[in-house]
């Protein structure tokens, strides 16, 4: 149930995350946010679509999906990829385990998600991609 | 992501200019790497000022600069970061080890 959404496909390419960022922040400004709430997203956002690059689809060509759902003064925010999958994913949630220190990842993106949103959902099989579910309720008094 | 490099009593001054995520992360690393291999400095600072955006993508940047200058005796600190950047560096803990400071003039002082 909701009251506006949008949905946005794009190449696992990192030029891509920016692009990302923005158009989600531009899609949640009907919400009236603070600059902080407006940042704390974009950041959320960074996150999980840098992890379906790196991660779900191992720096090779795949789609990465997004779904904004706005309803009243929530959104929710659905970031999703049909790479490899997370194969132990309480490990991976854990602050500081990267599986990918060669590429100085520092392994808190879970944790900056965690943190920045009010909640996050992750559902992922191996083999079948990954689907990152955020939540954050805005308290604009407007 | 624009890198502008300044040295002062033998310090590696960077001031980053854009955006510092995933696409930015290896070539802002590599510059920074490469200068202070030019310049052999091994102590750095990062200015944050221009820094538009930044996720966990920087922590592994500044970490990673630190670890290599940690082998050269080197120290690192950071400059000038919004709130939102500090945030982000807050959670990995990276003050514990990485100093943060309010301007140039105390960094500098630091060393």
């Amino acid at each position: 149930m909701y009251d506006n959404m949008m949905k946005i496909e794009f190449l696992s390419k990192s030029q891509n995350e920016s692009f990302a960022r923005v158009a989600v922040a531009a899609f949640a400004a009907q919400l009236d946010p603070t600059l902080e709430e407006l940042s704390d997203i974009k950041t959320a956002v960074s996150e999980a679509v840098t992890n379906a690059i790196i991660h779900g689809y191992d720096n090779q060509e795949g789609v990465v999906a997004i779904e904004v759902y706005i309803l009243q003064n929530e959104i929710t925010i659905i970031v999703s990829d049909k790479g490899v999958g997370i194969e132990e994913l309480e490990l991976a949630m854990q602050p500081l385990y990267t599986s990918r220190p060669d590429l100085e990842r520092s392994g808190m993106g879970f944790t900056v998600m965690e943190t920045f949103m009010d909640s996050l959902e992750v559902k992922s099989e191996k083999g079948s991609g990954t689907t990152v579910i955020m939540k954050k309720i805005f308290n604009s008094l407007s | 992501m624009n890198l502008y490099f300044k040295l002062k009593y033998e310090i590696l001054i960077v001031h980053m200019s854009g955006e510092l995520d995933h696409h930015s992360a290896e070539e802002t690393r590599n510059k920074i790497d490469n200068e202070l291999e030019h310049c052999g400095y091994k102590d750095l600072i990062l200015d944050f000022s221009q820094v538009t955006f930044m996720d966990s993508s920087g922590i592994g940047v500044v970490i990673g600069r630190y670890k290599k200058l940690a082998l050269k005796k080197g120290k690192l600190c950071v400059i000038n970061v919004n709130n939102n950047i500090k945030k982000v560096f807050e959670l990995s803990g990276m003050f514990k080890i990485i100093p943060l400071y309010e301007n140039l003039e105390k960094a500098v002082k630091s060393f």
